[in-house]
């Protein structure tokens, strides 16, 4: 591992000109919880880190029952999940959060950053595109937005251009009646990687469903938004029958590979198992709530 | 829980805090990987990416040629060490082989080994250095499953290697003269396999896999050398044996063993993989080259992909049994992946592998096979685990055909003293029947599964355990203190183990005893910290040192009361006068004494102890299985074990629990995962999945204090064997929990779902 030069920015114009100078030879850098190990392991070379921690916008979490929620992207998951009101609100993301990696793990990655590594198991990808979010994106260019479900491109890679950085992500407020989760299978209880991951988000009006977003990882080059599996559910009740259905939609979206992970014919066959069971729970949420 | 009526003591069987605990929880501790020297260099391995492939030329040009860079070394500069078999503890061992292992010389025979190593003033240089070393390389086809390697069409991984045949125990063994990947074959047999069979009303044949699996020490491979300019070669590690290991550096490096030191660092974990050398070598001969001590350590992608662990096994298992339950027949064929040299513990599994049981009639095939793997090592209670598990299986499997219960089954069948292993040896004294006893008599074994998907398996399992020679000093201090010291690196709680039988024999607390652990130089020889040996036999060099200084004590006391030494005994920590009662001093108030009635004491003493007493052992664990995902919880676990006199209490629970989890983890996760190029996939604790905190439950113990008679303190190894049964016995609860029989671990959640696809006839 060479020297790298370290770069802590104050503002985003900061960020984003220290980054833009150095262009592929330079990287954001949050928990530092992926691209520290990246490098270490010599999976990535870098001239230029350019800490985001300092920048007091992306250290920002604001929740408001209207407008909704805005996560800095530097905002590590125990702040996410630690924050009452944002917990009962989006319960599928904190059901996420609060999985990643172990405690350590998430008392120092953020949200942003699992976003940015753009893992295909980034457990909280799925989570995010069930709850609708938003990426919040400026560069030299100016800023725009990503819904998340367009945001990662392959593994590792995202819409993120030369010199842009991720500034927050953004989700609406839920509507009445919401209800979220989002589940994994791992081996082992704690300290894995995905096998497959699930997340899924409905709107209720009694046991009907008005709304359904399923969202998959670990099951293709990119975390996938499966919109056609929850367009199956949407203005039906929430019967068994018509869950299955949501599942084999989903099992259809999906293009597993087999790996020291799990076989392709099984992560096929977790994608039903769990698509059913995270579907089950958010819709208990969505009634709970 | 446990169960005793053993004889009384003092200090045995209590539970002080361990000697070495404040530094070891305070972090003070020195490890090897924490050494550090004036003037120390930092070296790296260069490591083949191949499985098997010809070395063509290595040039080193531009790394020497990198700033800071001092030194380069490779296969060419080593020297050719002997060709020749020698006993390693547990499994055994060649030099040549060795030496070829530490560094490649003509082929590199997997893909992590070793094909040269750099000296660079700090890590990062010698890691830049290792990129720029050329290696031109002839890729050759590898062989990667030992039933492969065994084809005749095969590649031939040492094209001179031929089958070394032993027909049975006291055989010589002979030569096949035939090139082959099998390098030995081995055969226990005892009474007429035929006969036996004819007699069973029940017979079952099964064939079942294991993968290979790693010890998952926490602490890596690491190796500090210092080769003086006077030839002098000290060598700061963590290893299980410094003589030992002594021996194979004055070997592989020609170098006398008088002129070599090895001090023995803190050790974090070894579990029979630190007892070769790797990194020892290659820090010598840079020392030697650049004039610096020189530290290595090892990345864990090295420790999994560069060091030994436990083979992977094919094997079949056939056992007959009579309508009432008798087990008449066992057969059993064996093959292990040595890895890249020969010599995996397939001998060892084949006489651990039935042996908990009485059977007349036993045939056990071994084959020693190599392929392009890492050299496998010992892992607690060496090949056994594999063996265990088909036997295990097999035996649960005509319990059911029998109507028997798993656990009577077992009982009926269950080896008693003078009944004989396959080998022929009879068992001594133990305590097989009353650990299968305890379990049944259990609140575990009485309780309701209370679920669906729910079920309890049982096995039992055998360990031989080791004696091995050791060494310990003690020197007598004015204030009734004791200074100790051996040789054994301490991973399980031996120094203290050995200090407590010190005081008990000199009727002193077990802090007023002080335990080191000394360098190679220092201190008599020691066997290796292997084979569950080092508090029997540690215990057994106490034993003699103490009895030594009681006989020196009672002359000095004699000459304060003006008598003979007959006249004076000693008893319950006391010196008295035989004749005159009232002349009594305790061992504290003589220590004053010791300078004025001919000065200090101090007492030396070897011992090469036999009689260790073997373990027997039985578990029971009961799981949950999710049928949708594969997915197995453990519930509940009980490992019921013969753990002879327990000197420390909580280190003996320790060391069943320990051996339990490891079971526990190579039966349900822990894998190998390689790809048909024969490199490893999941090379880091991300994926090589160790159970967790959250995967176990706390495992329960039932220690049965069966002490050993043949060792003065009744000590009986006690830190293998319990990582035998879990493999038979979580595949026995999958089974009665969801109805799959599980012969290829691990038992992956993956396998799992498609057994029970399979079973129910879908595919979904």
């Amino acid at each position: 591992m060479r020297p790298i030069e370290y770069v802590a920015a104050k503002t985003v114009q900061e960020a984003v000109t220290s980054l833009a100078e150095k262009g592929d030879a330079a990287r954001p850098l949050a928990g530092g919880t992926d691209i520290i190990v990246q490098l270490r392991g010599g999976r990535r070379q870098l001239d230029r880190l350019v800490d985001m921690k300092a920048i007091p916008e992306l250290n920002e979490l604001t929740y408001n029952a209207s407008s909704g929620l805005r996560i800095g992207a530097a905002v590590p998951c125990y702040r996410v999940y630690g924050n009452a009101e944002v917990a009962g609100a989006y319960p599928g993301l904190i059901d996420a959060a609060s999985l990643v990696g172990g405690i350590q793990i998430q008392g120092r990655g953020s949200i942003g950053g699992n976003l940015c590594n753009a893992a295909p198991s980034g457990d909280t990808i799925p989570a995010l595109i069930a709850h609708s979010a938003v990426a919040e994106i400026t560069g030299p260019g100016g800023s725009r937005e990503v819904p998340v479900e367009d945001f990662c491109t392959a593994p590792g890679r995202t819409v993120i251009q030369s010199g842009e950085i991720l500034v927050a992500i953004r989700i609406p407020a839920p509507a009445a009646h919401f209800g979220a989760c989002y589940m994994r299978f791992i081996p082992r209880n704690e300290m894995d990687i995905a096998v497959v991951g699930v997340g899924a988000s409905v709107v209720m009006d009694g046991n009907k469903v008005t709304a359904c977003r399923i969202a998959l990882a670990s099951v293709a080059p990119t975390p996938v938004y499966a919109a056609a599996a929850g367009a199956v559910l949407a203005g039906k009740e929430a019967t068994e029958e018509n869950i299955n259905a949501v599942a084999e939609v989903a099992q259809s979206a999906a293009t597993p590979i087999s790996d020291m992970r799990g076989t392709a014919e099984y992560r096929t066959h977790l994608i039903g198992v769990l698509t059913r069971r995270a579907l089950q729970s958010a819709i208990q949420r969505a009634k709970g709530a | 829980m446990t169960t005793s009526d053993k004889k009384k003591y003092k200090v045995i069987g209590t539970t002080p805090i361990r000697h070495d605990g404040a530094d070891k929880v305070t972090g003070r501790a020195v490890y090897g990987i924490d050494f550090h020297t004036t003037g120390m260099l930092w070296g790296k391995i260069l490591r083949s990416p191949h499985a098997h492939a010809k070395i063509k030329s290595i040039d080193a040009t531009k790394a020497l040629a990198l700033p800071g860079v001092h030194a380069v070394v490779t296969g060419k500069d080593m020297a050719v060490a002997r060709d020749i078999e020698v006993e390693a503890g547990e499994t055994s061992l060649n030099y040549m082989h060795l030496s070829d292992n530490v560094m490649a010389r003509d082929k590199a025979l997997y893909k992590g080994h070793a094909v040269a190593a750099v000296a660079a003033d700090t890590q990062h240089i010698a890691e830049e250095a290792l990129g720029l070393i050329e290696v031109d390389y002839e890729v050759l086809t590898p062989v990667l499953n030992g039933r492969e390697g065994m084809k005749s069409d095969a590649p031939l991984i040492h094209p001179d290697q031929t089958t070394k045949i032993m027909a049975f125990r006291f055989d010589p063994g002979t030569d096949s003269g035939e090139k082959s990947n099998i390098a030995g074959k081995s055969q226990l047999k005892l009474g007429d396999i035929d006969a036996g069979f004819k007699e069973a009303d029940f017979i079952v044949e099964r064939e079942y896999t294991t993968s290979w699996v790693h010890q998952g020490y926490i602490e890596a491979q690491n190796a500090t050398a210092h080769w003086n300019n006077d030839d002098n070669i000290t060598v700061w590690n963590s290893s299980q044996g410094t003589f030992n290991q002594r021996q194979l550096m004055a070997e592989i490096l020609k170098h006398p063993v008088s002129q070599i030191k090895m001090v023995p660092m803190e050790i974090g974990g070894g579990f029979g993989g630190k007892i070769p050398v790797y990194l020892e070598i290659p820090a010598a001969m840079l020392s030697k080259k650049t004039g610096h001590p020189v530290k290595m350590t090892m990345t864990r992608t090295e420790v999994f992909e560069g060091t030994g662990p436990a083979s992977a096994a094919q094997m079949k298992a056939k056992v007959g049994a009579t309508k009432d339950g008798r087990i008449t027949a066992a057969y059993a064929e064996l093959v292990f992946e040595a890895g890249a040299f020969p010599g995996s513990a397939v001998g060892a599994g084949a006489q651990g592998m039935f042996t908990t049981y009485n059977i007349e009639n036993v045939l056990i095939d071994g084959y020693d096979v190599v392929v392009n793997k890492p050299k496998s090592a010992a892992y607690r209670s060496p090949g056994t685990p594999q063996a265990c598990f088909p036997a295990e299986a097999v035996i649960d499997e005509l319990a059911e055909l029998v109507g028997m219960d798993p656990l009577d089954f077992r009982m009926k069948n269950a080896a008693k003293e003078g009944d004989r292993r396959a080998d022929g040896v009879q068992h001594p004294e133990m305590g097989n029947l009353e650990c299968m006893e305890a379990l049944k008599a259990s609140d575990h074994y009485k309780s309701d599964l209370g679920g669906p998907n729910r079920g309890r398996g049982v096995a039992s399992g055998y360990w031989g355990n080791a004696g091995m020679p050791a060494s310990c000093s003690i020197a007598i201090n004015a204030d009734g203190t004791v200074s100790l010291a051996e040789g054994s690196p301490d991973i399980g709680g031996s120094r203290t183990s050995i200090a407590m039988m010190c005081a008990e024999a000199f009727g002193i607390a077990a802090e007023d005893v002080h335990p080191s652990i000394k360098d190679t130089d220092s201190i008599g020889y020691q066997g290796l910290t292997a084979g569950s040996s080092t508090t029997l036999r540690n215990g057994w060099a106490v034993f003699e040192v103490t009895n030594q200084a009681i006989e020196l004590i009672k002359a000095r006391a004699a000459r304060l009361w003006e008598t003979e030494p007959e006249n004076v005994d000693f008893a319950d920590g006391v010196f008295f006068s035989k004749a005159e009662k009232e002349l009594k001093l305790t061992f504290k108030e003589m220590t004053g004494k010791l300078m004025e009635t001919g000065g200090p004491i101090s007492v030396a003493a070897s011992v090469a102890p036999r009689g260790a007493g073997p373990s027997f052992t039985t578990h029971m664990v009961d799981v949950e299985v999710d049928p949708e995902t594969g997915k197995v919880e453990i519930l509940r676990y009980t490992a019921a074990q013969d753990v002879g006199t327990m000197i420390h209490p909580d280190y003996v629970e320790g060391q069943v629990q320990g051996g339990a989890v490891q079971g526990i983890g190579w039966a349900l996760n822990e894998e190998y995962f390689f790809s048909d190029k024969g490199a490893m996939l999941n090379a880091s604790y991300l994926d090589y999945r160790v159970p967790t905190m959250l995967d176990l439950p706390m495992i329960d113990t039932i220690l049965v204090e069966h002490a050993n008679p043949d060792h003065p303190f009744g000590v009986r190894g006690v830190a293998e064997i319990s990582v035998v049964p879990p493999l038979g016995a979580l595949a026995n609860a999958i089974y009665a929990a969801v109805g799959v029989r599980m012969r290829d671990l691990p038992m992956a959640p993956h396998k799992i779902v498609k057994a029970l696809q399979e079973k129910n006839g879908k595919t979904k």
